[in-house]
């Protein structure tokens, strides 16, 4: 896939910056969008538009603390495609992978910035970087996980199974 | 080489009983548990699952469903979403919905109503559900699509975890509890000090810890990032059981050979009552120094499936007895369950709150996370007996959250400024 980068380097950012708990008495995706990141950055959505990013950067942790559903679900209704971070916290890790959001363990968050044109190719396990003609290597994604992320998640892949039973 | 109790709990739940620290599986699921955050989602996920298919759920026993957060219900939207809770429950026959009356801080609930047990596999749509690795039993947290696939199809995967061992030696200093081991612990690895880990405790002082201690101390082992926090079921453990009627379960210890990641040990003789500093839970600092910064408090809050015990109430009863809440300060007390609120109130806990000019609510998880009962204005600090002081989680933006044990938190309310009953 391809993408623009908008970048937040530090780290621990939980999921209550994600999507505040005052916003959790609903949970239809548009709504879970709109307050995305929300207490993080409130400039979150324009500066996103203005650079037309869909692929998040941040700093270690990400994700932490809740294990609000709720948190993978508005990044994903607010167009980001892929986070890249150099750990995530494990039910955020889970959550995403399950509803088909493609997450990076990627150490080396310094080389990439705001508005960086990215090319991942999870085939050959790597990331190149347009904006500075750099490339990189990750980690490979177990099979496991490739498998529910290529059915398009948790769902699509527990009902080929029940249907295959 | 040995396997560890967490190893072998996992590799139990699966088909070829097979398994080892690394590798994925697809367990067999015990109890699932989902809120009214986290349980409309999933359910949702659960039907389309379902549809087109003679499927129904996998077995309507082993669901509970505990509207706990928002409820009372605090406006229509929150109303709306226990109401599929509720329409759900009724559908396929789940004898373990609890109304709002019956309902309580779900993680005090489910070990008081003797749905977990040693030995068991538990998953529920909220991080804190690795409070029952307590009781020796495998218990994480998930996400809503989890939930509703295991309540499909009874399965979830895993990654079989790596263990810490935590081994507490020496002795517990007065006023220092289970609450303050874990902040310790957090302080010194760290947020993300056992990411993707189990964190198990162990040593002389686990082995005299009471079970609410206990339950504190795996409630946040989720703080360091952990999978599960456990402890090796014992004699305390089967006299809990055996008061709330559980018969069945499978006690299993770790092998003295087994394998862990690391062994970290600390020597409690040195540890004071502990107050995490915001935003994080890794923020800590001893009594003794915060008490000189005489840091003034606008709410405090003693509760939440953390400290909301009958014995966390004993102590901040026996501190709050003839004594008035400051009166630059509102202070909020909630029992975890409709149980311990009567059983508080028997022995008196309720009057001594009352009359020191505290409130006592209804158990709701409210002002933990910010939803209600409980809200801070900007520049407002709150000194909670809670799990998470990150930024804005109790309302405004601009407000702080001190975390520490009911004790601190009960001392800290007479005094308007975070104090320790030692110095009262």
């Amino acid at each position: 896939m391809n993408g623009v980068i908008i970048k937040y380097s530090q780290n621990n950012i939980n999921t209550d910056l994600i999507i505040p708990a005052r916003y959790l008495n609903k949970s239809d995706p548009e709504h879970l969008a709109k307050h995305c990141l929300e207490d993080l950055d409130s400039k979150f959505h324009k500066k996103k538009k203005a650079i037309n990013a869909n692929i998040l950067v941040a700093g270690s942790n990400f994700g932490s603390g809740s294990s609000r559903e709720q948190a993978p679900l508005s990044l994903k209704a607010a167009g980001i495609k892929c986070i890249i971070a150099p750990s995530f916290a494990r039910i955020f890790f889970r959550n995403s992978i399950n509803i088909g959001l493609l997450i990076i363990e990627f150490e080396d968050i310094a080389k990439f910035s705001n508005g960086d044109n990215i090319e991942i190719k999870l085939k050959r396990s790597m990331i190149k970087n347009y904006s500075t003609g750099n490339k990189f290597k990750i980690k490979r994604i177990p099979s496991f996980l490739t498998e529910i992320i290529s059915a398009g998640g948790l769902v699509n892949f527990a009902r080929k199974k029940i249907l295959e039973n | 080489m040995g396997l560890t109790i967490t190893e072998k709990i996992l590799r139990e739940h699966t088909q070829d009983k097979k398994g080892v620290a690394g590798e994925f599986i697809l367990a067999d699921i015990d109890k699932c548990l989902a809120n009214d955050i986290t349980a409309p989602i999933a359910i949702k996920i659960f039907e389309e699952i379902i549809k087109g298919t003679e499927k129904t759920l996998f077995n309507s026993e082993s669901i509970i469903l505990t509207p706990d957060h928002f409820t009372p219900n605090k406006d229509v939207e929150s109303a709306e979403q226990c109401k599929i809770l509720k329409t759900f429950a009724h559908k396929y026959n789940i004898s373990n919905y609890f109304e709002t009356g019956r309902v309580g801080i779900e993680h005090c609930l489910i070990p008081e109503k003797g749905l977990v047990a040693p030995g068991d596999l538990f998953i529920g749509a909220d991080s804190h559900t690795c409070t029952y690795g307590a009781l020796g039993a495998f218990a994480t947290g998930v996400g809503s699509t989890d939930l509703g696939v295991a309540i499909a199809t009874g399965k979830c995967w895993f990654k079989i975890p790596e263990t810490i061992k935590f081994i507490y030696s020496g002795k517990l200093n007065k006023w220092v509890s289970g609450k303050d081991l874990i902040l310790y612990t957090i302080g010194q690895i760290g947020v993300d000090g056992a990411t993707y880990k189990a964190m198990e405790f162990t040593g002389e002082i686990i082995q005299n810890l009471s079970m609410a201690n206990r339950f504190t101390m795996c409630n946040m082992a989720i703080e360091a990032g952990a999978k599960n926090g456990i402890i090796v079921p014992d004699k305390t453990t089967e006299s809990y059981l055996h008061k709330s009627g559980i018969k069945n379960y499978k006690m299993y210890e770790s092998d003295f050979d087994a394998e862990y990641e690391d062994i970290i040990e600390f020597d409690c003789n040195s540890i004071e009552p502990q107050v995490a500093y915001p935003h994080l839970p890794e923020n800590t600092k001893p009594i003794s120094e915060v008490y000189n910064e005489k840091i003034h408090i606008d709410q405090i809050i003693i509760g939440s499936c953390t400290n909301g015990r009958l014995e966390d109430l004993r102590i901040a009863a026996s501190i709050l007895k003839n004594h008035n809440i400051n009166s630059n300060l509102r202070c909020i007390i909630i029992p975890c369950t409709q149980d311990i609120y009567l059983k508080a109130l028997r022995k008196g806990y309720i009057e001594v709150f009352l009359k020191s000019g505290a409130i006592v609510s209804t158990p709701t998880c409210g002002p933990c996370l910010g939803g209600h009962m409980g809200i801070l204005a900007a520049k407002e600090k709150a000194l909670s007996t809670t799990n998470r002081n990150f930024l804005g989680r109790m309302g405004h933006i601009e407000s702080e959250i001190y975390l520490s044990n009911p004790a601190i938190a009960a001392a800290s309310a007479i005094s308007g400024y975070i104090t320790s009953p030692a110095y009262i």
